[in-house]
């Protein structure tokens, strides 16, 4: 692989999945979405202050008005604008799917690290875990756990039901079972690297297993981790917007796509629009996710490349 | 191969009997106990009473010891009643299986008859533009979320073109029998059916299509080509078939997804099935009837995969235990 490498160019590993990346035009493209929804939610104060309106301003003499120059996309059952409503949503969607992402993948590389390096009984017992979690019903089981009483739990019960738990709650429940792909793909890696001389000599050298692990094997295991987690996104979001579409995840006032679209069924009849944009918003998030996340992984497997 | 079973088996039924658990506490966290609502709707029990009663059903007892009393009921097929429903939760949950095995059923044969062809379709001519095309439909197939293309799907079929019904089982009140009746239903159907099998011709699609693609490198497949065999006896009878023994295993692996996915459907279409059941009874504080149709749903799930693990060995007789 690296004779033929410098016969051809003088690339590094890095710049060939670069450019191996780039010959993906759809997961180019993905990104160049991803970016540009990222940047138009993160200036919604801006718009909002651009158009002059107020996301939480309800005006019961303006509802389902139709788009005009103050509201680009008319607004929606309490008068709000539409436009800007999508756009707070939208921050609530992405950083809500991304931080459980993220956790996802935390929690999938430290179980897919302790499995794949100590082996043995470990490794059986936290794999038939992760493949017990695979197997469940897991819609049935997040509502429950979205339906659970926190006060129960020991939370003050003003706490237990306010819209910032909801936040939290979301991200904590879809994060336990949203690991296992990260989790899997990790323990393969760590099964191969830790035969590796490198470990060898780092393991003869008195290096311990944790230093090990996070060392030696992590760097070498991340190309795999930023794959599974990038194609986890997508279902995450999904979960996240059907858990907030049946009233179970992100609460009033906070404004996420899926609750959005849970008024907007009720409204379907007198302003079918409201309940068309926050689905095509959902939609082309996700979709731009799993490109992304199946340009990364042509990228990073020279296989996928006899073309 | 017998030790392998049985010791899945094993291995299943100890999951199923964790999750058993874990599924009581969990309804049993959820806001409020049936005392509770019966002093919502009832403004002359006391708390004394309201107490008195508690003490007499339990519900004061840790956790452990009720979900052992729960359990030993159970054995003595004594699941209680559903508090919507009014009835025994398990008469409630028959007709319901029947019909999300009606809708699963369908869904998953809508998948294979579009899947199989367009995957291997696909496989056979891998980087062309079809190829690309099919790629990004299934991608986009696996991307929509559930609720909203069953959103779309009652927009577009039930109110604007007035094709189809926008949710239900059968037309109310129709005395209709044999033949039409069948007819009446099928329309209902429509709708859930296409909503539900989406994601899975997506994924479907894209998994025959790797495991097409890996068969055809094998040698086997260059030695069938070599010695002559055409080309559509080389697909259909060495490739498929071998195709097929991992096709099969995700089949039965999905069948978890494909639950998820029923229970929005059916929320969507009022469809009255286990996802509905599922959700209603949790929604609506219907303790016994949440507890029993989610271990049911659980348990089916497992049994699933267990069968995907057993046909994996089956078919495959290159895998040895």
């Amino acid at each position: 692989m690296s004779a033929q490498n410098i016969n051809i160019s003088y690339s590094s590993p890095t710049q060939l999945i670069l450019l191996r990346f780039l010959r993906h035009r759809a997961a180019v493209a993905s990104v160049l979405v991803l970016v540009a929804l990222g940047l138009v939610a993160l200036a919604a104060p801006l718009v909002e202050a651009f158009l002059n309106v107020d996301s939480n301003e309800v005006d019961l003499l303006n509802i389902f008005a139709a788009p005009s120059a103050s509201n680009p996309l008319g607004t929606d059952e309490l008068g709000r604008d539409e436009l800007v409503r999508l756009l707070y949503g939208g921050r609530v969607s992405l950083v809500a799917g991304l931080a459980t992402a993220l956790i996802s993948a935390l929690i999938g590389t430290v179980i897919g690290l302790l499995a794949g390096y100590y082996g043995g009984l470990l490794d059986r017992l936290l794999m038939r875990l992760t493949d017990s979690v695979i197997a469940l019903p897991l819609l049935p089981l997040l509502i429950v756990l979205a339906a659970v009483d926190l006060s129960k739990l020991g939370l003050p019960p003003d706490l237990a039901t306010s819209p910032e738990i909801s936040l939290y709650r979301i991200v904590v429940i879809i994060s336990l079972v949203g690991w296992t792909t990260v989790a899997r793909l990790v323990r393969g890696a760590a099964l191969t690297l830790r035969e590796r001389d490198f470990v060898l000599a780092a393991r003869s050298l008195g290096a311990s297993g944790p230093r090990i692990m996070l060392r030696h094997i992590l760097p070498n295991a991340i190309s795999p981790i930023i794959v599974a987690t990038t194609l986890s996104v997508g279902n995450i979001i999904l979960l996240e917007s059907v858990l907030s579409f049946l009233g179970l995840g992100i609460q009033p006032p906070f404004a996420s796509w899926g609750n959005m679209l849970t008024v907007a069924q009720e409204k379907i009849y007198e302003a079918p629009m409201l309940a068309i944009y926050p689905g095509l918003l959902i939609f082309a998030t996700v979709i731009a996710f799993n490109f992304l996340g199946d340009g990364l992984q042509d990228a990073h497997d020279p296989r996928a490349h006899d073309r | 191969m017998t030790r392998y079973v049985v010791g899945r088996l094993f291995e299943s039924v100890l999951v199923l009997a964790l999750m058993s658990f874990v599924i009581y506490a969990l309804i049993a966290l959820m806001p409020g106990d049936p005392i509770d609502i019966m002093v919502q709707s009832n403004p002359d029990l006391t708390p004394e009473d309201a107490a008195r009663l508690k003490a007499l059903y339990g519900l004061d007892k840790p956790i452990f010891e009720r979900y052992w009393n729960w359990l030993t009921a159970a054995a003595e097929r004594d699941f209680g009643y559903s508090r919507i429903h009014s009835r025994p939760v398990l008469e409630v949950m028959g007709p319901r299986l029947a019909n999300t095995g009606l809708l699963m059923g369908l869904a998953l044969v809508l998948s294979l008859a579009i899947a199989l062809p367009v995957g291997i379709y696909s496989a056979l001519r891998p980087y062309s533009a079809s190829d690309y095309a099919i790629n990004f439909l299934a991608l986009a197939g696996i991307s929509v979320p559930v609720f909203w293309l069953a959103l779309m799907l009652i927009v577009i079929f039930a109110v604007t073109l007035n094709w189809l019904p926008a949710g239900g089982m059968e037309t109310i009140g129709s005395e209709a029998q044999g033949f039409t009746w069948m007819l009446d239903r099928a329309r209902y159907l429509v709708l859930p059916v296409i909503a539900l099998s989406v994601a899975s011709i997506g994924g479907l699609t894209r998994y025959v299509r790797a495991a097409m693609m890996e068969v055809m490198r094998q040698d086997y497949i260059r030695t069938a080509r070599a010695k002559g065999a055409s080309r559509a006896r080389v697909v259909l009878l060495h490739a498929l078939r071998n195709a097929m023994i991992s096709v099969v295993t995700i089949l039965a692996l999905s069948f978890g997804t494909l639950f998820s996915g029923a229970l929005v459907t059916e929320a969507m279409f009022s469809y009255l099935g286990m996802g509905k059941l599922i959700y209603d009874s949790i929604i609506g504080n219907d303790y016994n009837m949440a507890l029993v149709s989610l271990m049911f749903a659980t348990a089916l799930v497992l049994a699933s995969n267990l069968l995907a693990d057993l046909c994996y060995v089956w078919l495959d007789p290159r895998v040895h235990y």
